[in-house]
C-alpha cells in the first residue's frame, strides 16, 4: 500500500443521490465510496440503473436536471465539491476534472467548429491565449492519430466520422490537463473495428500526461484493457472493488461471477440440414436500396427449419435491409425471396395473409415494439385472432399459454401496459407476440443489443429453448460476435451490402478467414487484460494481417 | 447549397402562382351566377348584364385569368366594382399606410421579444418566467380589438396620444409616429408574446441536449450556455417565428386599421368585402398573400443559412 | 376630461381580481380533489393554479351557456329601454345602442358566440384530423396531393383568405363556419399528420402492417390512442383560434349578424360609449378575452403534462 503515503485525489464517501420520479424523489445510488490516487485508471461497472454515470459525474460535483446529491461527501484534492460555492465548482470542471460523454456525436455542438469547441474551456478558464490554444489542440490531435491533424480543427462537428469525435472530444478533455478525466461509456456507440482505434488512443494520452481517470462501460472486456482497478456497481450499490487482475482471475461476489459467466454461454453447432431439404426462406441474388442508392447487391444465403443463421456486420453492412427486403418492406430491385421454394411477392401488401403469418419480426427496442396504449392481452392475443381465428375462451387460453411458454406469469402479466414491464420482459412480449402467429420463420433483429448481459442471456436461453421445442428457423442480425458463438448454426458476414463470407459456425472461428472477418473477430475484445496491447503488436508487425483502414475513412 | 436556395425561390414562386389561381378562381367555386348572386334579386337584366362585361364573364375562364395576371404583372390591377376607379390609385396610398405601421409595430417588438425570451430562457422557472408566462398567454389570448380599446380607455382619453389616427400626407415623421403610437402598441402587445414565448420554448427545448450538458461540465457560466451554445442552434426557429409574426403584422392589421380608423389596405378590404367588391378584394389578397409568401421565402433562406450542417457540406 | 378610472386604479383591479381569481381556483381545485375519483384526483393534483383556474371557467361558460334562457332577466333580442342607458338595478349592466339589456346579450352571447365557435372547431377538427391521419398512414400520393394542397391553403393569411371567401359566398352564419373550418382544418391536418407521423415509424405500427392488418384499425385502434393525447391540446388551441376569428369578423361586421346577442358585434356597437370613460363595451370583449385565456392555461397544463412524461 504504497500510495498510502500521498493524499488520494479524489476521496467520495457514503455518497447519495435522489432522482426524482413520479412527483417523488427516490434513492439511485445509496451509500457509494471511491478513492482515486493521482494517475490511476478506475473502472466503474455495471448494468443499466447501477448508477454509475450518476457516480461519475458526481465526482465533478454535478447532477443532472432531476437528478440531487443528498448525502455524503466528494473532495477532489482537498477541495469539498458539495460545500464549494457554484462557482468554485465551475471553475474546476473543464481545468481540473475533465468529461467525456458517450456520444460524441451529440455532445460537439452542431454550430461551432472543432477547433473553437477546443478552445473554449483554455480560454474562459484562462490557461492560455487562443494561439498557443490552437497549436496545443493540434499537437493533441495529432497524438490522438486524428488524421490531417492541421486541419481537421476547423470542420463541423457533422463532418468528421464518429470514431473521430470521439477521439477529438477526448484531446478536447486533455486541453487544460485535467488532473481527472471521467469517461462516461466512451466507445459503447462504435463498431468493434472503430472502438480499438479509440481505445488505444485514449490509453496512450492518459499514460502520457499521467491523468487519473474513471472510466465507466458496462464491458468487461473493454475495461479490462483500461483500468488499473475495477469497482462493480449494482443498484447504486458497491458490489466489490478490486485491482484488474485479481477481479478477473478471481471474483468474489455471486453477482460479479455471473456476469463473467454470461460471456461464456454457448451452445454447440446443430448438425447440417440434408442437401434434399427445401429452405424455408431463401435470399437469391438480391439487389435492393433507397432511390438510386443500392444498399445490397447481389445478396443470397438460406434459412433451413429448426436452424438459427446469423447476419453479422457492422453499422452501413446492410444487415437490416435484408431483413426489410425478406419481410417485403423493401422490394428489391433484383432477385427474390422464396418461402419453401416457392417465390414470394416483393411487396407484403401484395402477400398472402399466410405467407404473412410465416415470416415473424422481433425488434431490437422492445420500447417502441410494442404499442404502449395496448395491454398485453390484446398484443399477445391479436395475432392469433387475426390469423387463426380465435375468439373469446380459447382466445385468452391461448394467450395464457403463451406466456407460460415465456417464463411469464399469465394471471400476474395479462393486463398489463408495456410501461409496466422491464426491458427484459418487453423483450419476451415481443417473442410472445411473434411466435402467436404460429409462423416458420422468425427475424430477430439485434434481440439483445439493448439489454444488459443478465437479461439478454435469459432472451438467448429461451429463444434456443423455444427454437427446439417449435422447429423455428431465426434468421438473427447481429453485430455482437459473442451473441453468434453463442446461438449460431450458420453465419453470414457482410459488409457494405455484399456477403463477405458464409458457411457453418464450426468454419468462421477457425482461420483461414477472410480479411473481413478477421479484423472483426479480431476486434472483439476479449476478458485478458494484455489483449488490447498484444493485438496492437501484432497489427504493428503485421502478423494480424488487418490495418485500421475501414474506420479511419470519414 | 446554392442549389437548395435556388429550389426555395423556385418553390416560393410556384406557390405565388398557385395562390393566384386560387384568388381568382375562387369565384369560380360560386354555384350559380355569382353577378346576380352579387347583384342581389332586384337587379335588372341589363345591370346584370353590364356587370358581367365588367367582369369580363362572357369569356372563358382561362383567358380571364391569364388577362388579369397579365395586368397586376403591369401593376393594373382592374376596376372597382363599386366605384370603378382604378384599383391601384385606390391602393397606392393605403398599402404604404400599412406597410408604415407594420414596420412601426415590427421595430418595437423583435428586440424587445428576443430580449424578453431569451432572459426567460436564462431564468427559466424563477418568478420572473412565470411571471412572464402568465403575461403572454393572457395577452395571446385577448382579441385585438380588447387591446385596443383598453389602450384608448386608459391612454387616448387623458389625450396622450389620438384614439383615431389620422394620417395626412405631409406630415412631418414625429407627427406621425405620435398619431400612430396607440395602433403600433396594440400589434406590438399581440405580437411579442408568441414570439417571445417561441424564443424561450426553441433555446429550453435545446437545454437538455448533451451538448449543452457538455457545455456545463467544461466550466461554462450560465449565460454563454445561453448565448453562445443554444441560441446559435435555435436560430432556424426563431427566424421562423420573427418571420410569422412579421407575416402577422402586414395581415393582421386588419382589425387594429379599423379600430383606429386607419387608412390602410386593410380596412378598404373590410370596407370592400362588405359592398361585396370582388376586384378590390382580388388584389388586396394577392398583395397581402405576396408579403405572406416572400417574408416566408426569406425566413426559409435565412434559416438554411444558419445552419452549419447545409451550409458546410460533408 | 378626466377619466372615471386611472391606470393605478386598473391595475389595483387587476391585482385584486388575480387574487380572487387565485382564491378561486384554489377552492376549486381542493373541493374537486376531495369528491372526484381517485384517478382523476390523481391528476388535478398536478394542476397548477392557473390551469384550475382555467377549468372553473370553462365550466361556468358552459353553465351560463347551457341555462342562458333561465340566468338572462330580459330576452335577447327584447327592446326593454333607452339607448345607451347607465348601469341601475334594473339593467345591471345598462342598454346598448338599440336599447336592449346589455346583462342579457352577454348571457346569450356565451351560448352564441361559444357555440358557434364550438361547433366551427369541431367540424374543423374532424376533417383535418382525419384527413391528417389518413395522410401520414398512407403516404404515397395521396399524402403528397394532401399536403400540397394545404402548403398552397396555408400560404395565404387566414383573416385575408376568410374575408376573401366571404365576399363571395356572402356573410352569413353557416358560410362563416364553413369558411373558417375550411381555413382551420389545414391546420388540424398540419399537427395531425405530424403527430401521426412520429408514431407511424414506431416498429409496433411496422408489426401491424407486416401482420396485413387493413387501413381503419391502423388508424383507430394503433396510432390514434397514441396521438390522442397532442391532438386533445390541438383542440383546445384550435377553439382559441376560432373563437378569436370569429369574434374578429363579428367586430368587424362580416360574421354573427344581429339581431343575434353575438360580443364581437357587441363591442363593435357600443364602441362609441368608450371614448365617454365608459367601460361597457369592454365587458364582451373581456368575456372573450377570459374564456381564451381559461382555455390557454388549460392547455398550456396538458401540454406541459405530456412533455413531462415523455421525459
Amino acid at each position: 500500500m504504497t500510495t498510502e503515503a500521498v493524499a488520494p485525489l479524489l476521496v467520495i464517501r457514503g455518497l447519495r443521490i435522489e432522482g426524482r420520479a413520479e412527483e417523488s424523489w427516490h434513492e439511485i445510488v445509496c451509500g457509494v465510496d471511491l478513492t482515486l490516487h493521482r494517475g490511476e485508471v478506475l473502472g466503474l461497472i455495471g448494468e443499466s440503473g447501477a448508477g454509475k454515470s450518476t457516480v461519475g459525474l458526481a465526482a465533478m460535483g454535478f447532477a443532472r436536471d432531476g437528478c440531487r446529491i443528498s448525502g455524503g461527501s466528494i473532495e477532489f484534492d482537498g477541495i469539498d465539491l458539495r460545500a464549494a460555492s457554484r462557482s468554485v465548482r465551475r471553475g474546476l470542471r473543464g481545468k481540473r476534472i475533465a468529461y467525456v460523454a458517450q456520444s460524441a456525436a451529440a455532445s460537439f455542438n452542431p454550430a461551432h467548429r472543432l477547433l473553437d469547441q477546443y478552445c473554449e474551456a483554455p480560454l474562459i478558464h484562462g490557461v492560455m491565449g487562443r494561439a498557443e490554444a490552437e497549436h496545443d489542440a493540434v499537437d493533441l490531435y495529432r497524438r490522438m492519430q486524428l488524421p490531417d491533424p492541421d486541419e481537421i480543427g476547423f470542420r463541423y462537428p457533422h463532418q468528421v466520422s464518429g470514431g473521430q469525435l470521439q477521439r477529438a472530444m477526448t484531446a478536447m478533455a486533455m486541453a487544460c490537463r485535467p488532473d481527472l478525466i471521467v469517461f462516461d461509456e466512451p466507445t459503447t456507440a462504435l463498431d468493434v473495428t472503430t472502438q480499438i482505434e479509440v481505445l488505444s488512443a485514449i490509453r496512450d494520452i492518459v499514460d502520457q500526461f499521467g491523468t487519473a481517470a474513471i472510466y465507466i462501460t458496462h464491458d468487461l472486456a473493454v475495461v479490462a484493457q483500461m483500468a488499473d482497478r475495477i469497482k462493480v456497481l449494482l443498484r447504486g450499490e458497491e458490489v466489490e472493488e478490486a485491482d484488474t487482475r485479481t477481479m478477473l482471475a478471481a471474483p468474489r461476489e455471486a453477482y460479479t461471477k455471473s456476469l463473467w459467466a454470461v460471456r461464456s454461454y454457448q451452445r454447440d453447432e446443430r448438425p447440417p440440414p440434408p442437401d434434399a431439404e427445401t429452405p424455408v426462406v431463401e435470399m437469391r441474388g438480391v439487389t435492393a436500396g433507397y432511390g438510386s442508392l443500392d444498399v445490397l447487391h447481389d445478396v443470397g444465403f438460406r434459412v433451413h427449419r429448426g436452424r438459427t443463421v446469423a447476419v453479422v456486420g457492422e453499422s452501413g453492412s446492410g444487415k437490416s435491409t435484408a431483413a426489410r427486403v425478406i419481410t417485403g418492406l423493401l422490394p428489391p430491385s433484383a432477385g427474390e425471396v422464396l418461402l419453401d421454394g416457392v417465390a414470394l411477392p416483393p411487396d407484403y401488401r401484395r402477400r398472402a395473409r399466410t405467407q404473412l403469418r410465416e415470416i415473424q419480426m422481433i425488434y431490437q427496442m422492445a420500447d417502441t415494439a410494442l404499442n404502449p396504449k395496448h395491454r398485453i392481452r390484446e398484443i399477445v392475443g391479436r395475432p392469433m385472432a387475426f390469423y387463426l381465428g380465435l375468439r373469446g375462451r380459447a382466445l385468452e387460453a391461448r394467450v395464457r399459454d403463451l406466456l407460460a411458454l415465456i417464463e411469464l406469469e399469465p394471471d400476474e402479466f395479462i393486463d398489463r401496459l408495456p410501461s409496466e414491464l422491464s426491458g427484459g420482459q418487453k423483450q419476451r412480449i415481443g417473442i410472445a407476440r411473434a411466435l402467436a402467429a404460429e409462423p416458420r420463420l422468425v427475424i430477430c433483429d439485434e434481440v439483445t443489443s439493448a439489454l444488459d448481459q443478465l437479461v439478454a442471456e435469459g432472451i438467448l436461453r429461451l429463444l434456443d429453448r423455444l427454437q427446439t421445442e417449435l422447429d423455428l428457423a431465426y434468421m438473427f442480425i447481429t453485430h455482437d460476435l459473442a451473441t453468434v458463438r453463442a446461438i449460431a448454426d450458420e453465419v453470414v458476414v457482410m459488409k457494405e451490402g455484399r456477403v463477405v463470407e458464409q458457411g457453418p459456425k464450426s468454419a468462421m472461428f477457425r482461420p483461414p478467414h477472410d480479411p473481413y472477418t478477421e479484423l472483426l473477430l479480431s476486434s472483439v475484445p476479449e476478458m485478458d487484460p494484455d489483449w488490447l496491447d498484444r493485438l496492437l503488436s501484432e497489427r504493428a508487425s503485421g502478423v494480424g494481417g488487418a490495418t485500421d483502414a475501414p474506420a479511419a475513412r470519414p | 447549397m446554392l442549389q437548395m436556395i435556388a429550389q426555395r425561390l423556385a418553390l416560393g414562386v410556384l406557390t405565388l402562382f398557385l395562390i393566384s389561381v386560387l384568388i381568382f378562381g375562387a369565384i369560380e367555386l360560386l354555384p350559380g351566377d355569382i353577378a346576380e348572386e352579387i347583384l342581389g334579386q332586384s337587379a335588372t337584366p341589363e345591370t346584370v348584364e353590364a356587370f358581367r362585361r365588367e367582369l369580363g364573364l362572357d369569356r372563358p375562364a382561362h383567358l380571364r385569368y391569364l388577362d388579369w395576371l397579365g395586368g397586376v404583372a403591369q401593376g393594373d390591377l382592374g376596376h372597382s366594382l363599386a366605384n370603378r376607379r382604378p384599383i391601384a390609385d385606390l391602393i397606392a396610398g393605403r398599402l404604404a399606410n400599412t406597410l408604415f405601421l407594420a414596420l412601426y409595430a415590427a421595430v418595437i417588438a423583435v428586440p424587445l421579444s428576443l430580449a424578453l425570451g431569451i432572459l426567460a430562457a436564462l431564468y427559466r422557472n424563477s418568478l420572473y418566467d412565470r411571471a412572464v408566462n402568465v403575461f403572454t398567454l393572457s395577452s395571446i389570448s385577448f382579441p385585438e380589438f380588447f387591446v385596443a380599446y383598453i389602450l384608448i380607455f386608459f391612454l387616448a382619453q387623458s389625450g396622450l396620444f389620438p384614439s383615431i389616427a389620422r394620417v395626412t400626407p405631409g406630415a412631418d415623421l414625429a407627427d406621425k409616429l405620435h398619431r400612430t403610437f396607440l395602433p403600433a402598441l396594440t400589434l406590438t402587445l399581440v405580437v411579442t408574446a408568441h414570439m417571445m414565448r417561441m424564443t424561450r420554448a426553441a433555446i429550453i427545448n435545446l437545454l437538455a441536449s448533451p451538448y449543452i450538458e457538455m457545455a456545463r461540465l467544461k466550466g461554462v457560466g450560465p449565460a454563454r450556455i445561453v448565448l453562445r451554445h443554444a441560441l446559435p442552434n435555435a436560430l432556424a426557429p426563431i427566424i421562423n417565428v420573427i418571420a410569422l409574426n412579421l407575416a402577422y403584422l402586414i395581415t393582421g392589421v386588419v382589425v387594429v386599421e379599423v379600430v383606429f380608423v386607419y387608412p390602410g389596405l386593410g380596412q378598404l378590404m373590410v370596407d370592400s368585402v362588405s359592398k361585396r367588391d370582388v376586384t378590390v378584394v382580388q388584389a388586396a389578397a394577392l398583395i397581402f398573400a405576396c408579403a405572406y409568401v416572400l417574408l416566408n421565402l426569406v425566413a426559409d433562406v435565412l434559416s438554411t443559412l444558419s445552419n452549419p450542417r447545409l451550409v458546410h457540406r460533408r | 376630461m378626466e377619466s372615471p378610472i386611472t391606470v393605478w386604479q386598473a391595475i389595483a383591479a387587476l391585482l385584486a381580481f388575480a387574487a380572487g381569481a387565485a382564491v378561486v381556483a384554489w377552492s376549486f381545485r381542493a373541493g374537486a380533489l376531495a369528491l372526484a375519483p381517485h384517478a382523476v384526483a390523481r391528476v388535478l393534483r398536478t394542476a397548477p393554479l392557473t390551469a384550475s383556474f382555467g377549468l372553473v371557467v370553462i365550466l361556468a361558460y358552459v353553465v351560463v351557456a347551457l341555462l342562458a334562457p333561465v340566468l338572462a332577466p330580459f330576452g335577447e333580442r327584447e327592446v326593454v329601454g333607452g339607448e345607451y342607458l347607465p348601469w341601475d338595478e334594473v339593467h345591471l349592466l345598462g342598454t346598448d345602442n338599440l336599447g336592449r339589456d346589455m346583462l342579457s346579450r352577454l348571457i346569450y352571447g356565451a351560448r352564441n358566440t361559444v357555440g358557434i365557435a364550438f361547433a366551427t372547431t369541431t367540424v374543423a377538427f374532424v376533417v383535418g384530423s382525419v384527413l391528417g391521419l389518413l395522410a401520414a398512414t398512407v403516404g404515397g400520393w395521396l399524402d403528397q396531393v394532401l399536403s400540397r394542397a394545404v402548403d398552397v391553403l396555408m400560404a395565404i393569411p387566414a383573416l385575408i383568405f376568410a374575408l376573401l371567401l366571404l365576399t363571395i359566398l356572402g356573410t352569413s352564419i353557416p358560410n362563416m363556419i364553413l369558411v373558417i373550418a375550411l381555413i382551420d382544418s389545414t391546420r388540424v391536418f398540419r399537427l395531425a399528420r405530424a403527430v401521426a407521423m412520429n408514431v407511424v415509424v414506431m416498429d409496433y405500427i411496422e408489426a401491424a402492417r407486416l401482420r396485413g392488418e387493413g387501413l381503419g384499425r391502423l388508424i383507430l385502434r394503433e396510432i390514434l390512442p397514441n396521438a390522442s393525447a397532442p391532438l386533445v391540446a390541438e383542440f383546445g388551441l384550435r377553439f382559441c383560434f376560432v373563437f378569436l376569428a370569429i369574434s374578429a369578423l363579428s367586430f368587424l361586421g362580416l360574421g354573427i349578424q344581429p339581431p343575434t346577442a353575438d360580443w364581437g358585434s357587441m363591442v363593435r356597437d357600443n364602441a362609441t360609449l368608450i371614448t365617454f370613460g365608459d367601460i361597457t363595451p369592454l365587458l364582451p370583449a373581456g368575456a372573450i378575452a377570459l374564456l381564451t385565456v381559461a382555455v390557454n392555461f388549460v392547455v398550456d397544463w396538458m401540454l406541459h403534462r405530456a412533455s413531462g412524461l415523455k421525459e
